[in-house]
């Protein structure tokens, strides 16, 4: 049976850890440069919007290749030895998902009163605390930018493949997983994979999606 | 009597465009002091300088006798309660938004209850505390973000427009029943409003702003019945 094989169970918790790993590192860069750019006002800040807005779109290849040639064995950081690993998928994810977790968490904030800042200064918050509570008031728009996210890297192949590899045991994930099943001609188990990162991706934004809802008005 | 807060030779600019220039404004403990004037005379800027969000190009604030700015801005705010003109509330429940100043203090979790039990069952909304801030009236939501204040225990009310977006029997109601509390607790209060009845109502002390200067400063009865000159009159409507 195709879910007895280990090797599948191997690929897919490969991908969740990858995955979930990127997305975390792009919370942590995404929360405070998205707030950085929703409150800020100094000069260049447009420029870096738009900078950030277009790496919102950027193409998992390039990423792959321009990460690629950095870790190349060759390449600046060749001496890590990070070419065709885990973590260089993480790299690259990251490089991915920052973007777009930045770009949203920046426009979810500029929804925001601008009055509620001054409101929240006005109650005694420090500059910590008044961030915290703008994020608590964007709460549904920012766990919609950890979703978008998360979707963007664990869909993506282009990048995967190229800095990881597709070695098994190794670097293998669900999505490099299914194009070589497909290369292959094996399409029952390329659909099967395909239909087991679905259900994932679907489990996983069910969840957000709960957490999310259960904050909404009525 | 030392003022608890003086502005000396205050200038500001914003936009680079002067909004106020006030040479001397004081308003003594207790006092409840309204200032007056039409839109974009002044007013809301005037309200910014003495919460300190916005900084002024020169001049001074007393608080205390003593340069408010040997006090941090976090320290001095600390020490006032600010009420907008729309209430801005968080998006949780009544008696979290009245917690919220208390808990940027990190009060003790007794004290907190007490102090937002005792001002939502003040201001007469002790039955929504567990209500979410969303689904108040515009009246209700008022009377939240007064409670908020005062549950601060501010050294310095500073009310912008409060009443402005209400209609007017929530009005009437909130305006008698702030007037009792601000008497009950001699809380020093800088009201700012282009609604003379209010000003009447509430404050002991009158200034009227025109163009960013304060033209004429006094008791309420005597600024509204002895304008110092056209202008003024023309905004008193007299």
């Amino acid at each position: 049976m195709f879910f007895n094989n280990p090797d599948v169970w191997e690929v897919t918790l490969l991908s969740l850890k990858v995955s979930g790993l990127a997305t975390a590192i792009s919370l942590l860069i995404g929360l405070p440069v998205g707030t950085g750019l929703a409150l800020g006002r100094y000069p260049g800040r447009n420029f870096l919007l738009s900078v950030v807005n277009t790496g919102m779109a950027l193409p998992p290849v390039v990423v792959g290749l321009a990460v690629a040639m950095v870790l190349w064995r060759s390449g600046p950081l060749g001496d890590l030895n990070l070419i065709y690993t885990p973590s260089a998928i993480v790299i690259a994810q990251t490089i991915i998902a920052a973007p777009v977790v930045t770009g949203l968490t920046s426009a979810s904030l500029q929804q925001l009163d601008p009055r509620l800042r001054l409101q929240l200064y006005g109650l005694g918050a420090s500059r910590v605390q008044m961030i915290v509570n703008l994020w608590r008031q964007a709460r549904l728009p920012l766990l919609a930018a950890l979703m978008a996210g998360f979707g963007s890297v664990i869909s993506e192949v282009g990048a995967s493949m190229m800095v990881g590899g597709n070695i098994l045991h190794q670097t293998r994930v669900l999505t490099t997983s299914i194009v070589l099943q497909t290369d292959m001609g094996n399409f029952r188990s390329a659909i099967a994979l395909a239909i087991l990162l679905l259900l994932i991706t679907f489990l996983i934004n069910s969840a957000l999606t709960w957490i999310q809802q259960r904050g909404v008005k009525r | 009597m030392t003022a608890l807060v003086e502005l000396r030779g205050l200038r500001v600019v914003r936009d680079r465009r002067q909004v106020l220039e006030i040479e001397h404004l004081a308003v003594e403990p207790g006092q409840v002091l309204a200032i007056v004037g039409p839109n974009g005379a002044g007013k809301s800027s005037l309200l910014l300088v003495l919460a300190r969000l916005l900084k002024p190009e020169r001049g001074e604030i007393f608080f205390s006798g003593r340069p408010a700015d040997q006090l941090s801005d976090l320290d001095y705010r600390r020490r006032i309660g600010l009420v907008l003109q729309e209430p801005l509330l968080l998006d949780t429940s009544v008696f979290e938004n009245v917690a919220t100043g208390l808990r940027f203090r990190h009060l003790p979790r007794a004290e907190i209850t007490r102090r937002v039990e005792t001002w939502l069952e003040r201001l007469g909304i002790a039955s929504l505390r567990l209500r979410s801030a969303a689904r108040l009236s515009g009246g209700e939501a008022q009377r939240v973000s007064l409670a908020r204040a005062f549950a601060l225990q501010p050294e310095l009310l500073l009310l912008d427009e409060p009443f402005s977006s209400l209609d007017s029997p929530t009005r009437s109601r909130l305006l008698d029943d702030l007037h009792a509390l601000l008497a009950e607790t001699s809380t020093t209060t800088i009201l700012i409003t282009h609604d003379l009845k209010e000003a009447a109502r509430l404050a002991g002390w009158v200034a009227v702003l025109l163009g960013g200067r304060v033209r004429q400063a006094g008791l309420p009865e005597q600024v509204f019945s002895t304008p110092v000159d056209d202008e003024v009159a023309a905004f008193l409507g007299n």
